[in-house]
This record gives structure tokens, C-alpha cells and sequence, in this order.
């Protein structure tokens, strides 16, 4: 089970409160987690990652293990402490402002 | 019992105002979807319980909401704007090309006809229809067909900001675009032309008397003259009693012809209201005094309104999407500012008062009757 941490806007897009597990069927890629958390809130396509191109919205950064993972391949391998459920992984709003 | 609704769109959230007809004591419910830009809220003239809302943000793209219960609970539908096919090149600020890029939904506008239909103008400009309560949507190419590699960017993006519907006849439409102009369509959106015959813009453009490229800010119709037309541009108010075909000035005695939003009289088809800014650059009432100006003429003599509203050291301004009418006996006359005011006249214009005064900037205000 991996553990997902949304930002509060999304948390409250997707009507989730805390962490979101959950259950990725393949190896634990990025593509994997954002596809598996796309298809159980469908809320969320469109806000982390365009619906055409896929690629990582632009104000959106990947953060697990004390790592920036935003500009990793998405078919790369998650960090282990990731896939295992041990470390969570988080979706983070760029330090913007607002 | 009747009533009204205000839909008030803002910089960090959406606000519903509600009043019985006496439009003097009002519920503020909000701030939904909090810390989102909701650029537009409006509800369906065929059903009153049927909202929709434009939220987005720099951070996390478009989201659309719906409400099938008047505003109480909402559900987030489609957000997929796809432009047909390559969508290609418009003019940038500097006159070179420049991709199409979908940035966000300015307008939201509910069929006057099919209760399932909803149009939606977007940045960079397009229109887009949804025929299933916005679950999903596609665009009307045709209307980038019409001459779209000179639109250009206005300050706030390329919007398509602006959607009217001709009450008469189901297949025309005008939509605005800032900066493009007016353009209509007769065959219900396939394909389209600009009607900006009359607009002159020597400070923006090469040939002041161009086709395309008229940085329209609003258009207004009453529904019973469908054939007139009523025109905030970037300067000057204009009016059209020909569907569009021909534009002339209407200006008139205003204190300054710049400004954003404009407005007809629910009753009276020749009483429009504007909110004259001082200009471009300076995007704030005249002398600090905000007024509302009206015309019972159709334009050309205008009467400042400032009962109740703010005479000096107001510096605000009045977005393009940010004042509407009701439709009660006595027309109610709404609009709200970048300084977070809400105000209300219940009286046609004569006399106003804050609903509320201190929300995030106003990006849009819409009014439903409720009977």
C-alpha cells in the first residue's frame, strides 16, 4: 500500500481528509500512483498532470523520502520506503504565494 | 415567495447572496471552493436549482462544479478542454505568433433552450459546449476560423468573456473576445464572422478600422430586442440596432468612455448601465467617485447614480463580468468591486447599499429571479 499526502485544496477536491492509501497493482512508478489515484477520484484528472499530455503540471511537485522526485522519469521505480508503505508520498502546491 | 440570488465570483472563493424581494437583509453563504479563482458562477434559466462554477487556480488547472440544488452542494464534472485539432497560432503582445494554450473558463453560460446544454468561453479564446450538465465538453472550431491567428492577448489574457444567446432565434449567439471583437454565428456555432463593423481602436491597433482585433470588454442585449446590442469596449460604449451588423458610439457625456462591465434594464430595453473608469492605465472610478451611469436613451445622455455608493477615495474597480440585473417588478441593479464590495440597488439604480463590503476581489456577478 503506498501512502499518498494531498494538498488541502485537492484533499477538499476529493473530499479525502489525512493520507490516501492506496493499492497499486504494478510496480510502484509515478505513472502508477497518479493512474491508480486518478481512477479512485476522478475529481483529480486535470489537476495534478495534464489530461493530454500527461506531464506534471507545472506548479505540482513530487516529494517522498526527503527527495524532490518531480523531474523523475514516470516509469521510474519509487523509492523502496515508498512502495512499501513506510514513507508517504507527497503531492505538493510550488512555494508560490497566493 | 420571490426572491433573489447574487453568484458572486472571486479571486479566493465563490459566494452566494440571498434576499427576499425586498432586497434589504441578505444571507451570505461562502466562501465555497475556498482559496480557488472561481471567475464566473451562473445558473440555468430553465432551472433555477442548476449552477455552474468556474474554479481554477495557478496551481492545480481548471475544475468545473455543478449544483443541482441551487448552490448548497456541489459536484465537480468535466474539466477537459480539448481545442480541436492542432489548435495553431495567435498574435502574441508584440505582434508575433504565439501556440494556443488552454489556460482557464471565463463564462459559464446555461442554454436558454436545452436544459443540459451549457457554453463555456475560455483563455486562451475559444468556446467550448457541453450537452450533458458539463460532464463533457467540446469545442466549436469554427470560430477560430475567423481570422483567430490575429487575435491578441488584452491585459488579462485572450479571454472569451462574453456569450449572449438570442432569445428569438436558437442558432445565433455572440460571444466577445478581448482582444478580437464580437463575432456571431447564425447555424447554432458551426461557423462564424466578425461584427465589428463601426469600432475604432487607433491607440491599439495598425488600422483602427480592423475587422478583428477590437479589445471588447462586454455586450450586453435585453431579451426582447434581440436585434440590439449594447457594447462596452476597452474606450468607448457603443450600440448596435442591427444584430451586430454596424456599430456607432453612444458615449455621449460619460465622465470617461473606458470601462469593463454593461448592462440592460430588465424591463426597460433602452435604460443600460455602465461604470465609467478613468482609463487604461489607471483602472479606478474618475476623481475617486464611484458612479454607476445610466442611460434611458440607449446611450448617448447619461446620469451619474452615487446614492449610497462611495464619493471620494474609492479606488476600485468594476470587472467586465461583475454587474447584473434581476428580474423583479422593480429591476434590481447589482455589481461588485476589486476591493470586495457587493453592491445592490433595488431600485432600478436610483439609490444603493452594501450587501456585503469586505470579500475577496469580485471577478463576477450574477443574479437569479427566484419565484
Amino acid at each position: 500500500m503506498i501512502r499518498v499526502m494531498l494538498p488541502e485544496h485537492l484533499r477538499r477536491l476529493a473530499r479525502v481528509e489525512g493520507e490516501v492509501p492506496l493499492e497499486v497493482g504494478e510496480a510502484a512508478t509515478l505513472r502508477a500512483v497518479l493512474d491508480a489515484l486518478e481512477a479512485e477520484f476522478p475529481a483529480l484528472r486535470g489537476t495534478i498532470r495534464d489530461h493530454a499530455t500527461q506531464r506534471r503540471r507545472s506548479f505540482v511537485r513530487f516529494f517522498a523520502c526527503g527527495r524532490d522526485l518531480s523531474h523523475e522519469p514516470p516509469d521510474a521505480p519509487l523509492p523502496a520506503e515508498v512502495a512499501a508503505g513506510t514513507e508517504p508520498f507527497l503531492v505538493v502546491g510550488a512555494m508560490a504565494g497566493g | 415567495m420571490a426572491g433573489v440570488r447574487v453568484l458572486v465570483g472571486t479571486r479566493k472563493g465563490a459566494f452566494v447572496l440571498t434576499s427576499d424581494a425586498g432586497r434589504a437583509r441578505w444571507e451570505v453563504s461562502g466562501p465555497h471552493f475556498a482559496g480557488w479563482e472561481i471567475y464566473h458562477v451562473k445558473g440555468s434559466p430553465l432551472n433555477p436549482d442548476r449552477l455552474y462554477a468556474s474554479q481554477s487556480s495557478g496551481w492545480f488547472g481548471q475544475v468545473i462544479q455543478r449544483s443541482d440544488d441551487g448552490g448548497r452542494t456541489w459536484e465537480p464534472v468535466g474539466n477537459e478542454f480539448a481545442y480541436d485539432g492542432v489548435p495553431g497560432t495567435h498574435q502574441w503582445y508584440d505582434g508575433t505568433q504565439h501556440p494556443w494554450e488552454f489556460k482557464r473558463v471565463w463564462h459559464l453560460e446555461p442554454s436558454l433552450t436545452e436544459p443540459e446544454t451549457v457554453y463555456a468561453g475560455v483563455e486562451d479564446a475559444a468556446l467550448f459546449r457541453s450537452t450533458d450538465g458539463g460532464r463533457s465538453w467540446r469545442e466549436l472550431p469554427g470560430l477560430r476560423e475567423a481570422k483567430g491567428h490575429l487575435w491578441q492577448p488584452g491585459a488579462g489574457g485572450m479571454c472569451l468573456h462574453t456569450i449572449v444567446q438570442d432569445p428569438g432565434d436558437a442558432g445565433r449567439l455572440f460571444v466577445a473576445i478581448s482582444a478580437a471583437g464580437v463575432f456571431r454565428t447564425d447555424d447554432a456555432g458551426a461557423t462564424w464572422r466578425p461584427v465589428n463593423a463601426g469600432l475604432r481602436s487607433p491607440y491599439e491597433l495598425p488600422d483602427p478600422s480592423a475587422d478583428v482585433g477590437h479589445c471588447v470588454h462586454s455586450i450586453a442585449m435585453h431579451p426582447s430586442r434581440p436585434g440590439v446590442l449594447f457594447m462596452q469596449k476597452h474606450w468607448d460604449v457603443m450600440r448596435s440596432d442591427d444584430a451586430g451588423e454596424s456599430w456607432r458610439e453612444v458615449s455621449g457625456n460619460l465622465p470617461s468612455d473606458f470601462g469593463f462591465p454593461i448592462a440592460v434594464h430588465a424591463h426597460e430595453p433602452e435604460t443600460v448601465y455602465v461604470v465609467p473608469i478613468k482609463s487604461d492605465s489607471e483602472h479606478y472610478p474618475p476623481e475617486g467617485k464611484l458612479r454607476v451611469y445610466r442611460s434611458r436613451r440607449g446611450g448617448e445622455e447619461w446620469e451619474a447614480l452615487t446614492s449610497g455608493l462611495p464619493q471620494q477615495d474609492c479606488y476600485v474597480n468594476v470587472l467586465r463580468d461583475a454587474m447584473a440585473v434581476d428580474g423583479l417588478d422593480e429591476c434590481g441593479v447589482y455589481f461588485g468591486t476589486t476591493g470586495g464590495q457587493v453592491y445592490a440597488s433595488p431600485d432600478g439604480g436610483d439609490t444603493w447599499a452594501p450587501i456585503v463590503r469586505d470579500l475577496p476581489a469580485v471577478l463576477s456577478v450574477e443574479v437569479q429571479t427566484l419565484r
